[in-house]
């Protein structure tokens, strides 16, 4: 994730809970303004969405059919993404299992945003000592290895649902997000229209409620993105060693199955395959998203060809007003 | 060096959360681990169940705060009990076996993964626009794929379609470990697969954190004026641009080690390589508490020692760093 900001104008950001027509006007606005590969990225998310909300009502087989026979049977006109060794259908089973893994993946990210969000805006604008030991218990939080954790957390109920699974995954997730939005609001706080509130009078709740945060939409987005698409990879690799519900199809617990059915022994490539690549495409949408939002808020990233050659050489256009990005200031 | 003695108190903090944690979470989770553990062991006297406890680390007895000091005291003299699925090996003979498999590979693959990705970041940040540059988000898409799905498509490919190289365990198994030739060609030769999966998946993220940086950083003034002195190419490609621009990377580097273990730890397993990760995991499957809580705790302090040392190269790559006297 990139440290760029993202500032609207306090003013239009103010004006956005206004009436629905303009609400719908300023979305569309937003929608033609983001890169393509934000508008990408938001397509194949809103399939897998739609999966997740349909999928199981379309499954053409019951995903924990089984038949007698003993080999998984290759992709062919009845089976279009083959099956199972017990004779399970695979496009049932991702249709089915699609979406627990969304699920998982967007409430982790709402729970650990939200969390993101308190301690990021409460270090940033409270400061001091309130700053010290949130940033502090943030950093340990953040480098202390989340899989190791969550398996050892896991080791004790291994067999616990989804819900221990976004508990858990919240648990660790936050930091990253509260660390680049505490950042941010230490930049904002000193800002005129910040002081201004203040020195009107505005509680610090109000201050924090409509100065600061509709100042860092932006910013608030690509960290949810980013904690869905932790939250999914994560989850999915959970799945994966079996620690999770395995009675409740998704796409980890598919791939459990594969691996413990040995599937790459057996050859059997689309029982491994198509849930793998359907998890990949979820996590390149979300992906691309984030690429798509550092695009819309640091314009310098947007590949073009500014550059101009000079005797065999690249030459930039000098750029007015240089960001200096002092990451120590972050790091801090 | 006001910054680094600032980090070494953030990481002795660090380095307590990490073994408080593992203190707390057999204590607070539900179902008794002891009493998994002695149903493996049937018609036992209570003397002996006694002992047992003590001898696989579950100080039950006391106060809460004297098992604290207990566990502590186990923790420094590196006594993390006894596994109970390898009974009787203590936890921190297998931890010694395997952790050096995961070290050598686990460690080369990202220092490579590290090193290739700046550089590659670097050149696509300068020739913005170029090849490299649109090609990255390609590679940076590798990072959305689970670990463990590269580690099988490459197996399926390479070692099972193609036969190129081996995979499962770290060496062909047979020879005598140690330092002769057959046993380090094959452990090479077993190890390309898993290491070439790790740098896939890792080296974009270095990469478009560095080339991001690097847009930023040359269009500061002082690289045109350097540029219009005359200096080479090279010279402010990489004295100048990324020089400067390299310091995220760094810090990065500490805080995306933990990420970069995660996933080869799931990728051991996918490898059956002999490493920690597969361990852990084995460890987990026959409900082997005491293994599983001592090799979080091994993989923390490695995780942790890792991102001292990066910061370390922070602090002598950025002077801003050591001069910030503020916390």
């Amino acid at each position: 994730m990139s440290t760029a900001t993202l500032t609207p104008s306090p003013t239009r950001a103010a004006t956005l809970g206004g009436r629905p027509l303009a609400l719908l006007r300023s979305v569309l606005a937003t929608w033609r303004r983001l890169p393509l590969k934000a508008k990408i990225g938001i397509a194949i998310l809103g399939f897998f969405i739609l999966v997740a909300i349909f999928g199981p009502a379309l499954a053409p087989y019951n995903p924990n059919a089984t038949s007698t026979q003993a080999v998984p049977e290759a992709p062919n006109i009845h089976h279009l993404f083959g099956t199972d060794s017990s004779g399970g259908d695979i496009l049932s089973q991702m249709l089915t299992g699609t979406r627990s893994t969304v699920i998982v993946g967007l409430v982790t990210g709402i729970i650990a945003t939200t969390l993101s969000v308190l301690v990021g805006i409460a270090a940033g604008y409270l400061g001091g000592y309130a700053d010290e030991g949130l940033s502090l218990f943030s950093n340990v939080v953040l480098v202390l290895p989340a899989l190791p954790l969550l398996i050892v957390i896991l080791a004790y109920e291994p067999h616990a649902g989804s819900l221990a699974t976004i508990i858990a995954l919240s648990a660790v997730g936050w930091p990253w997000g509260a660390r680049v939005i505490r950042a941010q609001t230490m930049s904002l706080r000193n800002r005129d229209f910040v002081l201004a509130a203040r020195e009107v009078g505005e509680p610090a709740w109000r201050i924090i409620v409509f100065e600061l945060m509709p100042n860092q939409i932006g910013l608030i987005a690509a960290s949810f993105v980013g904690t869905v698409l932790y939250a999914i990879l994560t989850s999915v690799a959970l799945a994966f060693l079996g620690l999770t519900d395995l009675s409740i199809w998704s796409l980890g617990v598919m791939l459990y199955w594969a691996q413990s059915g040995s599937a790459v022994e057996l050859g059997a490539w689309w029982w491994y395959l198509f849930p793998g690549m359907a998890v990949a495409f979820l996590g390149m949408s979300l992906v691309l998203i984030n690429f798509g939002l550092d695009e819309l808020s640091n314009p310098r990233l947007r590949s073009s060809r500014s550059l101009r050659k000079l005797g065999r050489r690249n030459w930039r256009p000098a750029d007015p007003t240089p960001v200096i990005l002092d990451y120590a200031e972050l790091n801090r | 060096m006001n910054f680094i003695a600032r980090r070494l108190a953030f990481y002795a903090v660090a380095v307590w959360a990490a073994v408080s944690i593992n203190f707390m979470i057999p204590r607070l989770m539900p179902g008794n681990a002891i009493d998994s553990v002695l149903g493996k062991f049937q018609n036992l006297t209570p003397a002996v169940v006694k002992s047992l406890e003590a001898e696989f680390g579950f100080h039950h007895q006391g106060s809460i705060f004297s098992q604290y000091i207990q566990y502590w005291n186990d923790v420094i003299h590196f006594n993390l009990g006894v596994s109970t699925s390898q009974y009787p090996t203590h936890v921190s003979t297998i931890i010694g076996q395997t952790l050096p498999w995961t070290l050598a590979l686990v460690g080369v693959a990202t220092v490579l993964s590290f090193t290739i990705g700046t550089l590659l970041g670097i050149v696509a940040g300068w020739r913005r626009g170029g090849w490299l540059d649109r090609v990255m988000p390609g590679l940076t898409l590798l990072q959305a794929m689970p670990y463990f799905f590269l580690a099988l498509l490459m197996i399926y490919l390479f070692a099972i379609k193609l036969k190129w190289l081996p995979y499962g365990q770290g060496y062909q198994l047979g020879l005598t470990e140690g330092f002769n030739l057959p046993f380090i060609s094959s452990a090479i030769t077993h190890s390309i697969l898993p290491a070439v999966t790790i740098i896939a998946t890792s080296i974009g993220g270095w990469m478009l954190q560095m080339r991001n940086v690097m847009l930023t950083t040359i269009s500061e003034d002082y690289i045109l004026v350097a540029q219009a002195k005359g200096v080479s190419t090279r010279r402010v490609m990489f004295t100048y641009g990324a020089r400067n621009a390299i310091l995220p990377n760094i810090a990065g580097f500490a805080l995306s080690l933990g990420f970069v273990v995660a996933g080869a730890l799931v990728m051991e397993i996918v490898f059956s390589y002999p490493g920690i990760g597969l361990t852990l995991y084995n460890a987990v499957t026959s409900n082997d508490y005491p293994l599983t809580q001592g090799i979080f705790l091994v993989i923390s302090l490695a995780v942790l020692t890792a991102s001292l040392l990066a910061d370390v190269a922070y602090a002598f790559a950025d002077p801003r760093a050591r001069s910030r006297s503020a916390f």
